[in-house]
């Protein structure tokens, strides 16, 4: 049986969360050149323009692209097969963005309590949905979530004969009311069926998926296509201000679900798509 | 072009300012979020007065990321407006004048905007190191337990922003959408 250790995963997280909020990924900054091309506003095409230079000081001076450092939400694929030795997973994971967020000068956002609101003062603890796979490998996908177009996501309880017009109409009705408050140009997280946990998970899940990467089945694929163009036909544009890039792509995720269920739940993320994803040996 | 603004803004160059336009603002700006808000106005209802004086000046909504060694101000870019909106109107009739930040505003602030000859800027969410740039200095006045969310003065250097709702009425939100949509 394979030995993980858990200073190795406290040191992958630190660098994950720093690198996270300074270097944008490639996905995202080739979306934002590609959109530079067709944004048929001036101002829209403006703001594209600050947001390519803003990730180029970000990554040169090494600092945050947004004040807002987000919620570092993780999702672990443990193997089976693997032993962590030295402490817990989830401890480990928590030392490490403990440590990112200090020594990466990032921001603290997270509070003990929604009702008393007191800061923990170091980001901590994260977000972390673990899942069991076979194999002997642990690979953390990491993310630093903003709190901007978090607060405009929704969850619904459909019902079947809403069909996929219903759930059409509710994704652009979202879209639509989050408006320039989740920070557009969009990545719009959306997943349906499982049941009313599953769903945010699977909306959550869907954004760790690189921009520009389609769903494996043709039929997802071919609905987040579609998607894409209309939510892009609502003139919401770059932050709000009108113009036609309004999502830089739409991720889909789907599970099985009740017979008398529907469950869509709509995961906004702002064009601060930051992802991080490693393999511990 | 984009149009250059010294503060505090005179009457003449509100009335010049209209919803969508490009301006780079120069000057004395504070900093206030949610946490700050709240404690003025619930403190002015028990008699204490604002910690600073609000009359002619602009608000920046953020909460930087803390500045490294040698650094003004670490990363600072707009946070959402809608969550200052319960608090807005008082400080309006306090004689603020203006207001940085992202996303719409109540119906109530768009009109207090109107009433009191103010106008909301908004800052590119999420362009915070190209924003820092323009911030020169950075200085806690008030409310230092507050930690990002404590209120700084700041120095600013052609900041760019855009004017999101205008002393006229004018809401790009609305109008900049209504002319993209297909
Ligand atoms: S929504 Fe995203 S880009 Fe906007 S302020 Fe929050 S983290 Fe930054």
């Amino acid at each position: 049986m394979k030995e993980i250790h858990y200073q190795d995963i406290v040191e992958e997280v630190k660098e994950m969360c720093k690198k996270s909020n300074t270097n944008l990924g490639e996905d995202v900054y080739s979306a934002f050149r590609k959109a530079l091309k067709t944004e048929r506003s001036e101002t829209g095409k403006e703001i594209l323009a600050q947001l390519i230079e803003n990730a180029d000081i970000a990554k040169a001076e090494q600092v945050p692209m947004c004040q807002d450092t987000g919620t570092a939400v993780f999702i672990v694929e443990v193997g089976q097969s693997c032993h962590i030795v030295g402490g817990s997973l989830v401890d480990a994971i928590n030392e490490g963005v403990a440590k990112g967020y200090g020594e990466g000068y990032l921001r603290n956002s997270i509070i003990y309590h929604p009702l008393n609101r007191k800061n923990t003062g170091n980001n901590t603890p994260a977000v972390v949905h673990i899942e069991l796979v076979e194999g002997e490998h642990l690979t953390i996908h990491m993310t630093a979530k903003g709190g901007g177009a978090e607060n405009m996501s929704d969850l619904k309880m459909l019902k079947p004969s809403d069909g996929m017009e219903g759930v059409k109409k509710y994704i652009l009705s979202i879209v639509k009311e989050a408006g320039p408050n989740a920070c557009p140009p969009l990545v719009v997280g959306v997943g349906i069926g499982g049941n009313f946990e599953r769903c945010a998970y699977l909306a959550k899940k869907s954004l760790f998926r690189p921009l520009g990467i389609r769903h494996t089945d043709p039929e997802i694929a071919e609905l987040e296509e579609e998607l894409i163009i209309e939510i892009n036909r609502l003139g919401i544009g770059p932050q709000g201000m009108g113009g036609s890039t309004t999502a830089l792509d739409v991720k889909i995720e789907v599970e099985s679900c009740h017979i008398s269920a529907l469950p869509v739940a709509i995961n906004l993320n702002c064009h601060a798509s930051r992802h991080q994803t490693i393999t511990v040996n | 072009m984009p149009k250059e603004i010294r503060l505090p803004l005179n009457d003449d160059e509100l009335i010049s300012l209209k919803a969508g336009d490009r301006i780079l603002l120069s000057g004395i700006v504070y900093t206030a979020r949610d946490a700050a808000h709240k404690r003025m106005v619930e403190q002015e209802k028990e008699g204490i007065p604002f910690p600073i004086d609000l009359a002619g000046q602009v608000l920046y909504y953020v909460g930087p990321t803390p500045a490294k060694p040698g650094e003004a101000i670490g990363s600072a870019g707009p946070t959402t407006s809608g969550r200052m909106d319960l608090y807005t109107p008082r400080l309006l009739e306090k004689g603020l004048k203006g207001m940085i930040g992202k996303g719409y505003r109540s119906e109530e602030v768009k009109r207090s905007i109107v009433t009191h000859k103010a106008v909301y800027f908004g800052a590119v969410g999420g362009a915070a190191a190209l924003i820092s740039r323009s911030i020169k200095s950075a200085e806690v006045v008030a409310y230092e337990d507050l930690g990002t969310e404590a209120i700084r003065k700041l120095t600013i250097e052609k900041f760019p922003v855009f004017v999101i709702n205008d002393i006229h009425g004018g809401d790009i939100y609305q109008e900049g959408v209504a002319k993209y949509k297909l």
